[in-house]
C-alpha cells in the first residue's frame, strides 16, 4: 500500500511520521526525550557504544534461524564475542568513571540498550556475568529503575524469546 | 601532530569510503594511515586504539571513534550537514539507512565466491531498482527540491551520489529508468568540494578489484 519505504518492516507511526529504519527510529526517540547525550561528544561516545551493542545484539537475534548443525557453533560464538570483545568493553568503562550509568550520571540510550542485550545473552548463558562485577551491578541497577521495572515485569509489551513457532512465523511471513 | 582527522583503514573503499565522501563534502581535510598486513591491525589492537577491535577508526577532534555510524553522525552534525531539526533529522537517517543497506550489498560483491556472484549481482540489480531507488526518484519528485531535505544540502544526498555512482559502476544504465535521480547525480556532483572530490588525485579510493580481495580478506581474517 505504499505504506513501508523500503517495502521492509519495522515500522512505527510516531509523531504523525511512519518511520522506517530501525536506528532512525531509535534515533528519533532517544533525542526526543534525552536520552542521547548532552552534546556532540556525548553523542559520538553514545553512538560507538549503541553501534557495538547493536553488533552483539544482531548476532543474537540471527541465532535463532541457524540450522540445527550450525547452532552450537553459532552460540560458541554469540559467548566468545560477548565475553571477548563486547562485555570487557563496557565493564571497563563503568570501572573507570565509577558512575552508575555509561555516559556518568543519567540513563541514556546506550544504558538501555546494554540491558537488553545483557539480558538477552544471559537467556542462553545464565553464568556469563560471572566475571563482569560491573556489569553484575548495573543490572540490577538498570532493572530497578521504575520504567524498566515495569516494562520486564509480564504483561508488558516486552516479547519473550524466540521460540520454533517465532522462527515458522517469521520465515512464513517474510518468505525467506 | 596536525588537527586533520586521520583515518585508519585499508588502502580501498570498504566501510571507510562514506566516511572519506562526508569529510569531502564538508570541505575538511583528512590524513590516512593505511593497514597493508593483518599484523598493522593487530598493533592498533594491541595498542587499545579499537574500541571493539575493529576499524574503520578515525582520530578526529581529540576522540579515537570507532564504528562508520558514529562516525558519520559525528562528522555531519558538526558540519550542518545533518538537517535543522529532529524531524529533518529522523528523514535524513531514514534515507541514508536505505542508501547504506543498497552500498552494503554493493560492497560485498567483489567478496562473494564464484559460484555466488552472479546471484548476487541479480540481487543487487534487483534492489536498487526495484527497491530504493524508485524511494529516492519519488522524493525528489514529491517535493521538486534540488536536495532530499529541508531544501538544503545535507549527507542525505552526500550518500546518496556515492551510492547512485557506485550502482552505475557495476551496470551502466542503472539509472536508465529514473530521470530525476540523474539530474540529482548531475547536480550534486557539480557542488565544488564534490567536484574536486571526484576527480583524478583526489583521495576517492578506485572500487575493489577481484585481484585485491585476497590482501583485504589476509588483513581482517
Amino acid at each position: 500500500d505504499g505504506v513501508l519505504m523500503f517495502q521492509q518492516v519495522p515500522m512505527v507511526e510516531i509523531d504523525g511520521m511512519k518511520m522506517m529504519q530501525i536506528r532512525a527510529i531509535l534515533s528519533y526517540i532517544a533525542v526526543k526525550h534525552n536520552r542521547y547525550g548532552k552534546d556532540l561528544k556525548e553523542r559520538a561516545l553514545t553512538d560507538m557504544y549503541v553501534k557495538g551493542i547493536t553488533d552483539l545484539i544482531q548476532i543474537i537475534i540471527m541465532f535463532p534461524f541457524s540450522p540445527p548443525e550450525a547452532k552450537e557453533k553459532n552460540l560458541d560464538s554469540v559467548k566468545k564475542r560477548a565475553t571477548n570483545r563486547y562485555f570487557p568493553v563496557f565493564e571497563k568503562v563503568l570501572k573507570q568513571h565509577g558512575q552508575d550509568f555509561l555516559m556518568s550520571n543519567r540513563s541514556s540510550w546506550a544504558d538501555v540498550q546494554l540491558i537488553e542485550a545483557i539480558l538477552a545473552v544471559e537467556e542462553k548463558m545464565p553464568a556469563v556475568l560471572s566475571t563482569f562485577p560491573q556489569l553484575q551491578a548495573f543490572k540490577i541497577r538498570m532493572s530497578n529503575m521504575p520504567t524498566i521495572k515495569k516494562f520486564l515485569q509480564p504483561g508488558s509489551p516486552r516479547k519473550p524469546p524466540p521460540d520454533e513457532h517465532y522462527v515458522e512465523t517469521v520465515l512464513k511471513i517474510f518468505k525467506v | 601532530m596536525s588537527g586533520k582527522p586521520k583515518l585508519h583503514y585499508f588502502n580501498g573503499r570498504g566501510r571507510m569510503e562514506t566516511i572519506r565522501w562526508l569529510l569531502a563534502a564538508a570541505g575538511v581535510e583528512f590524513e590516512e594511515c593505511f593497514l597493508e598486513s593483518k599484523d598493522d591491525l593487530t598493533t592498533l589492537q594491541k595498542g587499545g586504539f579499537l574500541l571493539f577491535q575493529q576499524v574503520p577508526m578515525v582520530e578526529i577532534d581529540g576522540m579515537k571513534m570507532v564504528q562508520t555510524r558514529a562516525i558519520l553522525n559525528y562528522i555531519a552534525a558538526k558540519h550542518n550537514l545533518y538537517g535543522k531539526d529532529l524531524k529533518e533529522r529522523a528523514l535524513i537517517d531514514m534515507y541514508v539507512e536505505g542508501t547504506t543497506d543498497l552500498s552494503e550489498l554493493l560492497m560485498m560483491y567483489p567478496f562473494q565466491p564464484a559460484d555466488k556472484k552472479e546471484q548476487h549481482f541479480a540481487t543487487l540489480v534487483d534492489k536498487a531498482t526495484n527497491r530504493y531507488f524508485p524511494v529516492y526518484e519519488q522524493v525528489l519528485k514529491d517535493h521538486g527540491q534540488d536536495f532530499l531535505v529541508g531544501n538544503q544540502f545535507s549527507r542525505a544526498d552526500v550518500q546518496l551520489l556515492e551510492t547512485l555512482l557506485m550502482a552505475e559502476e557495476y551496470k551502466a544504465d542503472i539509472l536508465a529508468k529514473f530521470p530525476l535521480l540523474q539530474k540529482f547525480k548531475a547536480r550534486i556532483s557539480n557542488i565544488p568540494p564534490i567536484k574536486k572530490f571526484l576527480q583524478p588525485g583526489s583521495q576517492r579510493k578506485p572500487p575493489t578489484q577481484e585481484k585485491d580481495v585476497p590482501k583485504v580478506m589476509k588483513i581482517f581474517y
